[in-house]
């Protein structure tokens, strides 16, 4: 009664503002989209469904234009207008005539509001449009969006089209339809003979009309039947279950991972107990972030530069923590210890002065969104996958140039024993130098990588230390494939508990794990051996 | 330049100097002072340093309006770095040591609750301008931020309306979600809606793997029922949640999240295109459209000298608060915190989403509720609000053991937590 009266209300006092605002020298339009104006939502379905109902040759464009907010209108003359970028400035089309009105300051363009409610109301009406649209990419989002609403009356307008349909994506998403519409015919073997055909699908729709069927369906036979085809549903629902848990697992593993390795270089190899390793990651992160405000329309390209770029700014700043602090601090690990923090509280406070305190925006490139849906109940996130996929390379390029360049052996001469080394010719300090750059350089890639997926700001690095320090140790100190193989590990452990233990249970119990670990195998999964270790 | 002349200067610049000093000293008698206890820096400055200045700004145009009893207000500014025994001292040498008349400070729950003892041992005044999760009346607190039935359960009855029948509670893991999902279980429970229907899930503070949790939410919502998400997720950790969302292409219609910890400054850090249609509940919103509120946008953006810059919920609640309390010291004719702190109730004062907000005996105020969907510029598009006021409850209606309190500051009663059934006061100041 209260939601009526408020509704009456609304209607006396906002109508008479907006009367005339919208002019296109079709009434019936005119009329719905007064409605489409008013503020309150119930008018607003109601003029969605009056535009829908019109029959104007353009309904369809018009529908769309509303839900993806290109639709405008001009409060200068009334018109409903397209609003188009051009060189000089955004033009105003005419949505129903194509006469372009000039360029206008983008307030003018006024906006029709839209709620939830309203834009699947809106996906309705156009898809039932859709389904007749010569592009069979547009057919399919049609169908695809009336799957979760199936009526039974569908079945006679899809057979109808399906005769029709030449792409066979379309029609298997048609059949689909079909079938899911036929679950609840009037005849039981009808509905037996659907459970059959729909019995290969994996979308819920299709287990919410077979769950429906096995509990309710007043045919014993056909509830068998349903309860069945269920359950082999099921089982596949399961498996891809289990491979969706080890993707996470690997693209959480991966994150870790990218994280740990220039610590385990730094760490790993000279012995640095490199409290700043967080922030020279962050430093990684915040390049990234300039890069997108030097090129603010090509973010994909400043991804792309912003990794050597990061390389460069967080190694130059590694080698510059090295030649400053740590050289002086050799052999001395817990003045080390403090002596990079301090670095790590420096580094902070400079991005707060420099940039700011609060989270900065970096926005995510186009490939990196969205998912690859494998099918309807297994997809994987781009961004995630191509994580991984960098992790991977990342730690194979490392590989390389610890194993094969002059720069690498030289890496593990001095790391295993440095006076023989020096004796050999190799400038130590300057070995050291270009280590702990590489390390710092690897942490600020990392960073590139995290500015995808988490918060840019200066705290950013405090959440990612100790993960990285329990990685490297885990793992074994002075070994790469520890590393991997140890980040890898962590990561799927941690998904796999997710589910049952929360989030929160799962990160204690893996740290319990790795303290009760370290007290088996102090030296952690892949010790090092031979005399280096003892030294 | 002689010698004399030298020594001329030299006495001159030291008159001045005495006379600037005298002067000062005049005007410190002179004013009132009002402390302002918010973070500065920390993991909560990002929030908290808006209020601070959202404060001195109030205290500027009151001073140009005139002051306060013929007398300039003076903001005491102290940082409590975002570290909650640091916020008790800091409380402490606000009341004695700078003799403040009020305090408008805290954000989160766990340093209001820092202070608390503090207020009422020295006896003096806490305006609390952030939604949070009841259960709780102090004498010297005043909350002029959301109890849960301003801000959860309207939301809730907004979600269940569009036919939402399976419910997501999603927080983070710390007394404010851990409070308000528990008297959200109740009232959905109370409603009718099965334990099965009802997921929840706790995640650490600055979480930011939510693929598995994002995961599990489109599998309970592919149930065949229209699902929601509550979310009392808390800070930072709502960017990769969202963007989870986005990219696991969950969008606002198939499964909408409402939020009661994300506003306009939360989402000035984001892309907002893939959130478009997501909800948030508060009782203010920057896009209300009322002079009242062009007003305050205006003079805060001159203000901040930046016209970038939102509004958001906490601010108003600062504005009404600094308001009722300027109202109400004019009504005692004194800054004594006792006279103040009764001479408070009933006050009204307009708040910026067209209305009149009054403190109510139990030290709570009333507010409408709004229902906003993000937009695509990080604006709310206000889709629902209350035909009236809510009146803020300090004892939830659907827990056990809060349900049979009540508050009531006024005497005879005077007490924060009477139990109606007892007919007894535990005693306890909150």
């Amino acid at each position: 009664m209260l939601r009526l009266l408020m509704t009456l209300l609304t209607l006396c006092l906002i109508s008479p503002l907006y009367a005339a605002e919208i002019a296109t020298g079709d009434t019936t339009l005119d009329a719905a989209f007064e409605q489409l104006l008013d503020r309150n939502f119930d008018v607003k379905e109601q003029g969605v469904a009056a535009l829908a109902a019109s029959g104007h040759p353009k309904t369809g464009d018009l529908l769309r234009g509303i839900l993806e907010g290109e639709l405008r209108y001009l409060k200068e003359n009334s018109r409903l207008v397209w609003m188009r970028p051009g060189a000089d400035g955004d033009h105003a089309i005419d949505a129903l005539t194509g006469d372009d009105y000039g360029v206008f300051s983008s307030r003018k363009f006024k906006k029709f509001a839209i709620n939830n409610t309203m834009r699947g109301r809106l996906r309705t009406f156009a898809a039932e449009r859709e389904l007749h649209d010569p592009d069979p990419a547009v057919r399919l989002r049609a169908v695809n969006a009336m799957l979760d609403d199936v009526q039974p009356e569908h079945a006679a307008l899809f057979s109808g089209l399906l005769d029709k349909e030449q792409d066979p994506a379309v029609r298997e998403a048609m059949s689909e339809v079909v079938a899911l519409a036929r679950l609840s015919a009037d005849d039981s073997a009808q509905r037996r003979h659907a459970i059959t055909e729909v019995a290969d699908s994996l979308s819920p729709a299709v287990r919410n009309g077979l769950t429906r069927l096995a509990k309710n369906d007043p045919d014993e036979g056909v509830r068998a039947d349903a309860a069945a085809a269920l359950k082999k549903i099921e089982d596949k629902v399961r498996l891809y279950g289990h491979v969706e848990t080890l993707f996470f697992g690997l693209s959480a593993g991966s994150v870790l991972v990218l994280a740990a390795i220039g610590l385990a270089i730094t760490f790993g190899v000279m012995g640095v107990i490199n409290m700043a390793h967080g922030e020279l990651i962050m430093l990684g992160a915040y390049t990234t972030y300039l890069m997108q405000q030097l090129m603010p329309d090509m973010t994909g390209l400043s991804i792309v530069l912003s990794i050597p770029a990061a390389f460069i700014v967080s190694g130059l700043a590694g080698i510059a923590i090295e030649r400053g602090i740590i050289r002086f601090l050799y052999g001395r690990p817990l003045e080390t210890l403090l002596a990079t923090f301090g670095v790590s509280l420096v580094l902070q406070q400079l991005v707060r002065s420099a940039i700011s305190s609060q989270n900065v925006p970096v926005s995510n490139p186009e490939f990196l969104s969205g998912l690859w849906q494998i099918n309807s109940v297994l997809a994987l996130t781009y961004n995630r996958l191509y994580i991984f996929i960098f992790c991977l390379l990342v730690f194979a390029g490392l590989y390389v140039v610890l194993k094969y360049t002059r720069l690498g052996l030289q890496v593990r001469a001095v790391s295993q024993n440095r006076s023989m080394a020096r004796a050999m010719g190799v400038r130590s300090a300057r070995v050291d130098a270009l280590t702990f750059g590489l390390g710092s350089g690897i942490a600020g890639i990392a960073g590139v990588a995290l500015s995808q997926l988490t918060n840019v700001g200066p705290n950013l690095g405090q959440s990612y230390i100790v993960d990285s320090f329990m990685v490297v140790v885990f793992g074994g100190v002075g070994n790469l494939w520890g590393t991997l193989i140890g980040g890898l590990g962590l990561g799927i452990a941690n998904k796999v508990m997710e589910p049952w233990a929360g989030a929160v249970l799962a990160k204690i119990l893996v740290l319990v794990f790795i303290i009760l670990f370290i007290q088996k195998r102090p030296r952690g999964l892949f010790p090092q051996k031979g005399r280096a270790a003892e030294g | 330049m002689s010698f004399v002349t030298q020594l001329r200067r030299l006495s001159l610049a030291a008159a001045t100097a005495t006379a600037l000093g005298v002067a000062g000293a005049a005007q410190a008698a002179d004013t009132i002072k009002v402390g302002v206890l918010h973070s500065l820096s920390g993991t909560m400055a990002i929030s908290e340093t808006t209020l601070k200045d959202t404060m001195l700004m109030l205290i500027d145009e009151q001073n140009k309006k005139g002051g306060l009893l013929g007398k300039k207000l003076e903001a005491v500014v102290v940082d409590p770095a975002s570290n909650w025994p640091l916020f008790a001292e800091k409380a402490r040498e606000l009341i004695e040591k700078d003799k403040v008349a009020a305090v408008f400070g805290c954000w989160t729950s766990v340093s209001r609750k820092s202070v608390l003892p503090v207020f009422e041992e020295l006896n003096s005044l806490l305006f609390y301008p952030v939604q949070y999760e009841g259960e709780e009346s102090s004498k010297n607190v005043f909350y002029t931020g959301a109890a849960p039935n301003q801000q959860a359960i309207p939301a809730v009855d907004y979600l269940m309306d569009l036919g939402v029948k399976r419910w997501v509670l999603a927080g983070t893991d710390y007394v404010y979600p851990r409070t308000t999902n528990k008297i959200l279980e109740a009232y959905l429970k109370a409603k009718g809606v099965a334990a099965g229907d009802i997921m929840i899930n706790y995640t650490p503070f600055g979480h930011s793997d939510w693929q598995s949790i994002v995961a599990d939410i489109k599998k309970f919502g592919s149930a065949g029922k229209k699902t929601a998400v509550v979310s009392t997720i808390n800070g930072d950790a709502n960017v990769p949640f969202y963007k989870e969302l986005g990219n696991q292409g969950i969008s606002a219609e198939d499964i909408p999240v409402v939020a009661f910890s994300v506003g306009e400054e939360e989402l000035s850090g984001i892309d907002t295109k893939p959130l478009v249609g997501h909800l948030a509940a508060w009782n203010y919103f920057m896009s209300v459209e009322n002079d009242d509120n062009d007003a305050f946008i205006d003079a805060w953006h001159k203000f901040i000298k930046n016209d970038k810059r939102v509004t958001n919920d906490p601010m108003e609640a600062h504005y009404i608060g600094f308001n009722m309390w300027v109202e109400a010291v004019k009504k005692a004719g004194t800054t004594d915190p006792g006279a103040v702190g009764d001479a408070i109730i009933g006050v009204a004062v307009p708040n910026l989403s067209g209305g009149l907000s009054a403190m109510m005996p139990n030290h709570h105020i009333t507010k409408p509720v709004l229902i906003g969907e993000i937009q695509d510029d990080g604006q709310f598009q206000i889709v629902s609000q209350t035909p009236g006021l809510v009146v803020g409850d300090a004892w939830s209606d659907f827990l056990e053991g809060s349900k049979d309190l009540i508050s009531d500051w006024r005497a005879p009663l005077s007490c924060g937590n009477y139990n109606v059934k007892t007919a007894k006061c535990s005693g306890q100041n909150y």
